[in-house]
C-alpha cells in the first residue's frame, strides 16, 4: 500500500502544500484534490513542499502538468521547493525546470511570488 | 553469484504498486546495486505496472500482474506480464512537457522514463500474454 498525504498551511498570501510519502498512480487523486481545494478557495500560490516527498513517479508530475496553465492564467504559479535529490531526479528527467520554477527551500519559494509579483506591478 | 529469481503477482490496480517497490527495492538491494540503480529500478517497474493497469487492462482491477526479478553475475532484468492489449511500440512518441502542459494533460511520461533509466527496454507479445524485460547492467551505461 501506498502512504501519500498533503497538509495545507498558508503564509504569506501563498498556499503551502506539504507533501508526505510516495507520490504514484494510486495516490497521486490526493495531490489533484488538493491543488482543487486550492483552487476553490481561489488561492492559485501555490508551493508544494517535498522535503517529505520520498517517491513521485509519472503519474504525480503529471497532475502538476494538468493544472500549471490554468494556474498561471489565474495570475498564480505551482512552484516546488525542497526536493529530496532523488525525487527531483525524476522531475529533472522529464525537463521539469523548464517549466517549473523548483527552489532549494520553502521560503525561496514563498520569495519568489514576492519577487514575480512585485516585477509584474 | 549464481542466477536468482523471485517472483511477486499482484492484482492489476495500483494499490499494489507500494508493494511492487518494495518488492523491487529488497531484492535489487540483496542484489548490491547502487542506490540510484535500486531508484532507477523502482521507478521504471512502477511505471511499467502502471501502463499495464491503464493501457493493457483499460483499468480493469480483476486480472493479474505477474513479476519476476532476475538476478545474475552481469545483470539484474525484471520481467511484467500481463494478459491485456499489447503495446504498440511503433505508435509511442515521447511526449513535449510544452505541449501537455498547454493541452491541460498529464501522462505519457512513463515509456519514456523507462526508456531512460534502464539499458535495455525489450516489448513483447506471445499469444495472449505480454511481457516487457526492463535490464540493468553491472557494468552499464548507468553502472548498477
Amino acid at each position: 500500500m501506498s502512504n501519500f498525504s498533503v497538509g495545507f498551511r498558508s503564509r504569506d498570501h501563498v498556499q503551502v502544500l506539504d507533501l508526505k510519502g510516495e507520490l504514484d498512480a494510486h495516490t497521486a487523486s490526493e495531490l489533484e484534490a488538493a491543488i482543487q481545494k486550492c483552487q476553490s478557495e481561489g488561492g492559485y500560490s501555490i508551493v508544494v513542499n517535498g522535503e517529505n516527498l520520498q517517491y513521485i513517479s509519472s503519474a504525480g508530475l503529471g497532475v502538476f502538468m494538468a493544472y500549471i496553465e490554468e494556474v498561471r492564467e489565474h495570475g498564480g504559479d505551482i512552484k516546488i521547493a525542497a526536493l529530496q535529490p532523488k525525487v527531483y531526479n525524476v522531475f529533472d528527467l522529464l525537463g521539469f525546470p523548464m517549466l517549473f520554477d523548483i527552489l532549494n527551500t520553502e521560503d525561496e519559494a514563498v520569495d519568489k511570488f514576492v519577487k514575480d509579483s512585485a516585477e509584474s506591478t | 553469484m549464481a542466477r536468482s529469481v523471485h517472483t511477486l503477482s499482484i492484482p492489476s490496480s495500483t494499490r499494489y504498486l507500494g508493494r511492487v517497490r518494495r518488492f523491487v527495492e529488497t531484492h535489487t538491494r540483496d542484489a548490491e546495486l547502487t542506490e540510484e540503480a535500486i531508484e532507477q529500478f523502482k521507478i521504471a517497474v512502477d511505471e511499467a505496472c502502471t501502463n499495464v493497469i491503464k493501457h493493457a487492462y483499460r483499468g480493469d482491477d480483476t486480472q493479474r500482474i505477474d513479476l519476476a526479478i532476475i538476478i545474475e553475475d552481469d545483470r539484474v532484468t525484471v520481467l511484467i506480464r500481463d494478459a491485456g492489449r499489447s503495446f504498440q511500440q511503433e505508435f509511442y512518441r515521447s511526449p513535449d512537457i510544452f505541449e501537455l502542459a498547454e493541452s491541460r494533460r498529464a501522462g505519457g511520461f512513463g515509456v519514456h522514463i523507462m526508456r531512460s533509466l534502464m539499458d535495455q527496454v525489450e516489448y513483447t507479445s506471445t499469444g495472449d500474454t505480454n511481457e516487457v524485460r526492463l535490464t540493468k547492467f553491472r557494468n552499464g551505461r548507468d553502472s548498477a
